[in-house]
């Protein structure tokens, strides 16, 4: 028989009903094998075994007695953002050490009411800022594919803990890339949902204009099953959209294994100077494969792409500053306690990190007075202009493709002396956060050393329907997906 | 664009961020050379365009006013770093 660890979800959950394996073995399975590669891996900050074995317990009694549910009996691991109820939560930050919730996120309750199982929670850069998980208090994940090279991020635990086997699932967020690039750099599959689609209720926010949390998983069908959870209306969260979900794998896998009629959208400010050819070479390639399938092919333009960058990390950075604001050390979390209030405050809030800190410097600079318009007012009328371009190529296109990242996973250190040029690592991910749109990284090749290549397909406002379709019809005519790192 | 550390400074105290004398240099350097990045936007003209602070084609949401489980104040005072009674403690806010 095979490693059940290396099994989709689909196939777990085959395995599950028809009785050749129980829950409390697969869970067993996945914690022997958390043993032996987290200390070469480190994708979890906190593993929660008993806890998981008492989940895998209960569901095979369910099971046992005749019930079913989505999810029922599948391992699953949690990124350290997103507040489960009884697990601390970290935020891979000093200032939350300790920090136990006393409710679950609602993308975590609705993951219980399904059937999970959880393993643990995923280690990612501090207050998910960064493109590399170097920025964790915890100390850094490193790739499955080579580990002298970081898993991207932030949400980096959550992509390498797929990659190498450590989870049959798990949860990410993305607020400007941090579920897509760090899948593209780790060779799996994952979606950022369109805003809105996914309850933020519970998601200790970054930038709460453009987060989202999304499924990470071995297959576009997984990710399907794990949205059709999560996804749907929050009363809790008053940004959440009141549109019901569609079935996602009703819907995706409604055209057979042929693309006819799909107009395929590739944006010319995409294919950016500075690009691996390898990764440009891969997505060509990709996109060849979607036309021979029966797409047209139709090459767009997103005229205001150059300015994403700066939109980006002005808007995110000023409502970071807003909302880090809350770790004052009063209600929870670390407080350094001085006798005085002020220094109270000083005090705990230098326990961020340098890049949490530059990032609160940065938002708070541009929201002063003086230079609000200048910078804050300024990204936002640019934003309008970023969320244009997209409605006007949706109009023309059912799906844009892309490369998810430029290159390749990068050297650990390689890029952290030099801020900007790792913001400059989510260049073709940002655009989507500040239009609000959808977001799939799918796998589609390999570099020269072996390391994953990914490609972004992007759909309108809920649309998520349209690029899972894609990418499963694109999963089931190639075999990118299925290779494993060897570890 | 340049920062000099007293602006550095200044926004740190806005921030209630304590920074070492190390850092405020450090942050001098990079802030302005991420802001001289970020110049190019001032190229396009804006004067026409609405702002967009979120993309939902809501704005706001509304709900009965109906009382809802509310959670346990000693669970909630359970992760306060000091508390007495049910109740936050916090050092003197004004000088005695």
């Amino acid at each position: 028989m095979t490693d059940i660890t290396s099994l989709t979800i689909g196939e777990i959950l085959a395995g599950l009903r028809g009785r050749q394996f129980s829950s409390v073995e697969l869970t067993q399975a996945y914690l022997d094998r958390i043993d032996r590669l987290e200390p070469t891996i480190h994708a979890y900050i906190t593993v929660t075994p008993e806890r998981a074995l008492e989940d895998a317990r209960r569901a095979d009694q369910r099971r046992a007695a005749g019930e079913d549910a989505p999810l029922l009996g599948v391992p699953l691991g949690i990124k350290d953002v997103l507040s489960t109820r009884g697990v601390e939560t970290t935020c891979a930050s000093k200032i939350l050490e300790g920090y136990v919730p006393i409710f679950d996120a609602t993308v975590v309750e609705r993951l219980y009411g399904a059937g999970m199982v959880m393993l643990g929670k995923l280690n990612m850069d501090e207050f998910a800022m960064g493109s590399s998980t170097e920025n964790s208090a915890y100390g850094v994940t490193r790739n499955p594919w080579d580990t002298e090279r970081v898993p991207g991020g932030s949400s980096g635990g959550s992509a390498a803990a797929v990659a190498a086997g450590l989870a049959a699932g798990t949860l990410g967020t993305d607020t400007g890339g941090s579920i897509r690039q760090p899948s593209s750099l780790c060779g799996i599959t994952a979606l950022k949902p369109s805003y809105g689609r996914v309850s933020r209720y519970g998601l200790i926010a970054f930038g709460s204009s453009l987060d989202q949390a999304g499924p990470m998983t071995r297959t576009v069908e997984d990710a399907a099953r794990i949205l059709q959870v999560i996804a749907g209306h929050d009363p809790r969260d008053g940004t959440s959209q009141p549109a019901p979900a569609p079935d996602y794998l009703a819907e995706m896998t409604a055209g057979g294994q042929r693309l006819d009629g799909l107009r395929v959208g590739v944006p010319k400010e995409y294919f950016v100077a500075g690009m691996q050819p390898d990764v440009e070479a891969a997505v060509r390639a990709a996109i060849a494969h979607l036309e021979s399938l029966g797409a047209s092919i139709v090459e767009v333009s997103l005229p205001h792409t150059e300015y994403s960058l700066p939109v980006y990390y002005l808007l995110a950075t000023s409502e970071a500053s807003t909302n880090l604001a809350r770790f004052d050390g009063v209600r929870f979390g670390k407080r350094v306690e001085t006798g005085d209030m002020w220094d109270n405050y000083r005090r705990t809030r230098a326990l961020f990190g340098a890049e949490v800190k530059r990032r609160i410097m940065l938002g708070t600079y541009a929201l002063s007075a003086g230079y609000y318009d200048a910078f804050y007012g300024k990204a936002t009328q640019v934003r309008t202009l970023i969320k244009r371009d997209f409605d006007q190529a949706f109009e023309q296109v059912d799906v844009l493709v892309s490369a998810t990242s430029p290159t390749t996973a990068f050297k650990l250190g390689e890029n952290t002396e030099d801020p900007l040029a790792m913001y400059l690592a989510d260049v073709l991910t940002i655009s989507a956060n500040l239009g609000g749109v959808c977001g799939l990284n799918v796998p589609c090749g390999f570099d020269q050393a072996g390391l994953p290549i990914g490609m972004q397909l992007l759909g309108p406002a809920l649309g998520e329907s349209a690029v899972l379709r894609v990418g499963h019809v694109y999963q089931t005519t190639t075999d990118f997906h299925t290779r494993r790192p060897v570890l | 664009m340049k920062f000099d550390l007293e602006t550095v400074r200044g926004i740190a105290e806005l921030a209630k961020l304590e920074l070492t004398e190390d850092e405020i240099a450090t942050y001098a350097g990079q802030l302005a050379h991420i802001l001289t990045y970020f110049e190019h936007l001032q190229e396009l003209d804006t004067s026409q365009i609405e702002p967009t602070a979120s993309v939902l084609p809501f704005t706001n949401v509304m709900r009965k006013d109906v009382a809802q489980p509310a959670l346990d104040p000693s669970e909630v005072i359970a992760n306060a770093p000091d508390s007495d009674a049910n109740q936050f403690r916090v050092s003197a806010v004004l000088p005695e």
